[in-house]
Formats: C-alpha cells, structure tokens, sequence
C-alpha cells in the first residue's frame, strides 16, 4: 500500500520507535518567540542544558510588540522581548529583531527566509505553526515544555497521528477565496471534527492556488481541530522558494526538487477519513458565533436552535449569540462593523493586502469604522510601500502599521474595545480575543476591505471591479 | 513533576463545548517570562466583572464549590492557542484534573508534561456528571489513574484510556525531558546518518 505525504515526512525523522514508548521524531527547524519560549530558556538553565542545534533554531518577535511608534514600549513586552535577545545571543540563535530589516510574524518571516522546506519537520511554540504545512512540512504547534525538549535535545515524542484527506475541487468564483475555503471546511467538519488528525487539502482547487492562498488554508488547520494541515509540494511551491536565502542553491538545489517531488501522495495510499468539497459551490463566509466553526456564507443567516441536533449545541449557539450581541435567524449581511483588522499570520502577506487594496481604492473607510492594515512582515511592509499599497490604504482612511500579530490576539496595544463588532482576517474569533469583549467576525480580506467601505457586512461580490 | 495517583475530590460542572486556551486564560496573562502568577488569570474574563470584583454568576465563584480539585467541561475542552500557561493556571489555581469528552491535542500534551491529568469520559457521562455536581456540590469524585477509573456518583466505576507509557510517567512523576535526553546515542546516530542537515 502506498504512503501518504504525510507518512513519508514521519517516516523520515523517526528517531526511535520501540515498544511501550512513544515515537522519537527529529526537528528539523525550530521557530521560537518571544512570548512561549523564555520559561524554556530558564528550564534549560536551571537542568544546566545548552541549546543543542542553534543553527536549527530561528527566532523572532511578533506577539507582544507595539505596531506602531511608541516611545516607550510597555514593561512587560520589554521584559519579553528582551530575555529573547539575551537567550538568542547566549545559545547563539539566529534572530530577526525588530531593529534590524527582517522581522515579522513567525509564521509569515521563515517562509520568506526560506527556512520552511517541504518534507521537513518544523516546529513552533505556537498553534499556526500548521501554515508551513502549505510546503509539504510536518509542522504543528507546541507547548513550552515541549518547546525546552526541541532546544535540548532536537527531538519530540509524539503520538502518530491520523491521517484526513480534504478533496477540494472545481472552480471558484470570483470573490470567493482561500479563506473561505477554510472556513467553508471548519463550519462543515466543525471546530473539533480534526482532532487527532493530520489534515492534506487535495484537489485541482488547492493545486491551482499560489503559495500565499495555501498558507491561509494550512494556517487555520488548528481551527479544524487537526494540529496539522499539508499541501503536497510542486511546481508553485518551488518557485516561491528559488532564491530565497535559506533555500538550498546549485547542485543541492536541483537534488532538493527531484527528493520534494517523491514526497506527494501516492494514489494507492489511503487515509483514515476523508472529507470533499465542491469548490465551486463556495461563497464568501463570515462567522456569526465565538469559535471558527460558527460561519455561514455571507447571504445566509445565523443558525436558529431549533434546526441543531442536540441541547448541548443549542446552549452553546444561545450562548454565543448572547456573546455577540447576534439575534438567530438575523442575515449576516448588514450586521454593522466598528473596526476592521487586515493582519494576522492568517492573511497579512502581500497578495492579501493586494487584494485588499483593489477593493479599498478610490473608496473611503466609513465614518464610524477605525480601520488598521498590519503586514505580516517588513518584508511584505516594503513590497507593499513599494507598489503604493500603503497609499491606497491610508488615502482611504486606514491605519498602516508595522509588522506582527496586533489585534489578532491582542497582547500589544491594539485592543478593541468591550463590545465592538471586528471585521477580522485572523483566525480566531474566541470571546474577548481581540481586546475584553470584543466581538469578532472572521472573514476574507476583500471582505473586511469591503465591511470597511460599508460600516457593515457586505458581499464584497457587488464591489468588485 | 509531582506524581498524580488517587484524585479525592469534589469537582465543578463548567457546562460549556470548546472552551478554549483564550477562555482558560487571555493572552494579557500571557505577558510574563516566567511561569509564576497564571492562578489568579483562570478563566480571567468569565471570573471577574468589568469592575475586576468577582463575577458571582461564575460556576468558580459560587462558595459551594469551593476547594474542588476536579473540573468536568465539554467536548474539545483547551482547544486553540497552544499556550502551556492554560495548564499552569489550572494547576495553580488548584485543580488537579480535567473531565471532558475530547480534547484539543496540544492543550492534552502540555496537561501530561505539568502532572496534570485530562481524562477523557463519553458525553453521557458527563452530562450526567453535570447534573450531579449541580444538584449537590458536595458530590466526591475519585479517578484513579492506577486503574484507570473514575468513580461516578452512583458508585459505578467508568473506565478511561491514556497511553501506557504517558501513565507510568504520572504515576512516577517522571518529565519527558529525561527521557529524550537518554535517547542521545540514538539522535546523534540519526544526525549522522542523514547526508546534510535539512535547515544548515
């Protein structure tokens, strides 16, 4: 029987696998910030362990930072960030900080650096560490301990996971994006429905899509429930790689390709479920309740309780709709909006602000709608400067900002306030995450571009060009 | 880590799915370079007013529940953001166990690293838990991780499943760092044999 990408990754950093014990796996990239891993460092130090592959290591900073010029930074992000410099230089770790020219969100700054690679295994304190997925990487979330055995040992003990195919296929129409494929896919297989699961997104769809659409895609796999989500390498992945600065050049280059190009999926492989949808069928979605699975297309309707299985649900939607200040049965579209958040390591790359700014052009922010654009990275910060991006953007009424995670998790100072409705590009839209009872709707870039235009919930399809 | 064994104690129904690492503790706890400190986050927005006085609608709150170890929650309790600080809150706060249908996959790995212990129950069984624990606060639970039971109010034991290895290590209060460190031999050996280093 043939192998799945995904057992191909496994199978090839097995470090043991003896009865009675859980699997060995080796890490081949290790990406660490500054808000998981200090506990990390000081497990070390207080064990007297040294960092074992600092070359493997990679570490930048993206939660707690101000993304905009503040001058004096709050004591608490200074702490952070500066044990991250102190433990970086002490283990002779590679950081992009601040001050110098890279940095950015983790999950947006080591694709661009050519860290991530497909058929590696790449490992992060921190759940959307799923996104590298999209290059044909094993790559999940850890937690801080976890974190402390990467740094001593190169090494993790995992449980194998299960293996879930996602066929996506068709055409999809315009104004329907990668974004709202994933949360097409979350709202029919549930918040929960990958637990235990890796995800591979499969399909003519997902093959035609460029590397940016399938890191949006992977990214929200933790959201599913699956810790994991890979996209087969190919051609597109390659030439989003060549030339990068980690990316193998010359001969090992050439090698690289032919050994990636073994890794997709082969057809007699089987996985443990599967799941298909009709790509064609989508249209834009916007979530209504207080997990990503809580979403609807953009002209539907909130759920109403009577149609749901079972009380439990029912509790849970009274419950999220009495969060969200949403009444059932009301129609998404005209749902009014207080601010507009275009960021996140979800959909803050250049092609989402590009998209974005299309909509946005030659169009004012509504009046009442505080509106704010932070790029993934300065990367993406200078390419988007470079096109006249941020010009567009802020002509029509929107912050620009510097680059990290911002209102998506609200740990810096971009909080929104108790009550106010978020059109948001990230990918969590739990109660209070985007500032103490903040209400978020999760949705496109070209979406919240619209709701911004609007004041309100809008299908951005009458307002393409 | 300290070893889990016997769990004695009486437990609170927090009768919501998905509550997620957010709900266990908002990213603003999450500010600190050390571990200390997550007890008084728990459950940070659900626990306090605005006013930061303690919200008395919060099942944690109500002084009939006080001193419970056990906490018994939905399906894919711990789900989103992999921040270990959901556990360490837990833990600090003074609970020693969590009851549910399912788990998100980080939150139930960080839970073993921390001596703190998730078991997985069948949905009835905890929404009968739940009507119990809120008919009678008082109610005594025991899970016994030696034999992998819980014992439900009516005195019927339920079994749960956790990985063998994962319950020696709880048993023995053994943390897994020690164990990979053993594996040195067999990770260099690995190191070797692979023609270059993928992120060199």
């Amino acid at each position: 029987m043939g192998k799945t990408l995904f057992d191909k990754v496994w199978d090839r950093h097995v470090v043991s696998s003896e009865a009675g014990e859980p699997t060995v796996i080796y890490v081949d990239a290790h990406l660490i910030h500054e808000v998981t891993s200090p506990q990390a460092f000081a497990e070390l130090r207080s064990r007297g362990l040294r960092v074992r592959r600092p070359e493997q290591t990679f570490a930048t900073m993206d939660h707690a930072i101000p993304t905009r010029e503040i001058p004096l930074w709050p004591d608490d992000a200074q702490a952070q960030v500066g044990a991250l410099r102190e433990n970086c230089d002490q283990s002779g770790i590679t950081l992009w900080d601040i001050k110098g020219d890279v940095q950015g969100i983790v999950h947006v700054v080591a694709p661009e650096m050519g860290v991530t690679q497909p058929g590696m295994t790449i490992v992060c304190g921190d759940s959307h560490t799923s996104t590298h997925g999209a290059f044909g990487a094993l790559a999940f979330g850890i937690g801080t301990s976890e974190v402390a055995h990467v740094l001593a040992s190169q090494c993790l003990m995992q449980e194998k996971p299960k293996t879930f195919a996602i066929n996506v296929e068709g055409r999809l129409a315009p104004g329907v994006t990668a974004k709202d494929i994933i949360l097409a896919i979350i709202a029919k297989n549930g918040a929960s429905g990958g637990v235990g699961h890796v995800f591979e997104y499969r399909g003519s769809t997902i093959r035609g899509l460029g590397m940016a659409n399938r890191m949006t895609i992977c990214n929200m796999s933790i959201e599913g429930g699956a810790r994991a989500g890979m996209i087969a390498p190919d051609i597109t992945t390659y030439e989003y790689m060549y030339g990068r600065p980690y990316a193998p050049t010359g001969k090992a280059w050439n090698d690289a390709v032919i050994e990636w190009s073994a890794l997709a999926t082969d057809d007699d492989a089987v996985f443990d479920r599967s799941l298909d949808i009709d790509a064609g069928a989508l249209e834009p979605m916007v979530t209504y309740g207080t997990n990503p699975g809580m979403g609807v297309p953009v002209t539907g309707a909130v759920p109403q309780g009577k149609d749901l299985a079972d009380d439990q649900q029912r509790r849970d939607l009274e419950a999220a709709l009495d969060y969200m200040g949403l009444v059932q049965g009301q129609p998404m579209q005209g749902q009014h909006v207080d601010i507009v958040f275009i960021g996140s390591c979800t959909n803050s790359r250049i092609e989402d602000l590009r998209e974005a700014a299309a909509i946005v052009k030659g169009r004012r922010v509504a009046d009442h709608v505080e509106a704010l654009v932070v790029p993934g990275s300065k990367a993406v910060k200078a390419a988007a400067e470079e096109e006249g991006l941020d010009r567009v953007f802020a002509e029509a009424g929107f912050q620009w900002r510097g680059a990290g995670c911002s209102m998506c998790l609200a740990m810096n100072d971009d909080k929104a306030g108790a009550g106010k409705y978020v059109a948001s590009t990230s990918n969590r839209n739990f109660r209070g995450r985007q500032g103490s009872g903040s209400r978020s709707l999760l949705m496109s870039p070209i979406m919240a571009a619209a709701a911004a235009v609007e004041g309100q919930v809008v299908d951005v399809r009458g307002m393409l060009r | 880590m300290e070893k889990v064994d016997l769990i004695r104690a009486r437990a609170i129904p927090l009768r919501a799915d998905n509550v997620d690492t957010d709900q266990i503790i908002p990213a603003r706890y999450l500010t600190a370079i050390t571990t200390d400190g997550m007890g008084e986050g728990l459950f940070a927005s659900w626990r306090y007013l605005d006013t930061g006085e303690p919200n008395p609608g919060f099942v944690l709150n109500n002084p009939e529940y006080k001193g419970a170890e056990i906490l018994v929650a939905g399906a894919n309790f711990g789900s989103g953001s992999s921040r270990e600080h959901a556990v360490w809150a837990l833990a600090q706060y003074g609970f020693k166990c969590v009851l549910a249908p399912s788990f998100g996959d980080i939150f139930y790995n960080n839970s073993l690293k921390n001596g703190f212990l998730p078991v997985v129950l069948p949905k009835e069984a905890i929404d009968a838990l739940w009507d119990v624990l809120e008919g009678d606060p008082e109610t005594q639970l025991w899970v016994d991780l030696r034999t992998q039971n819980v014992r439900m109010p009516d005195q019927q034991s339920l079994r749960f499943e956790i990985d063998p290895f994962r319950r020696d290590c709880l048993l023995q209060g053994l943390d897994d760092l020690g164990f990979l460190l053993a594996k040195e031999d067999q990770i260099a050996a690995f190191e070797a044999g692979r023609a270059q280093p993928a992120a060199a």
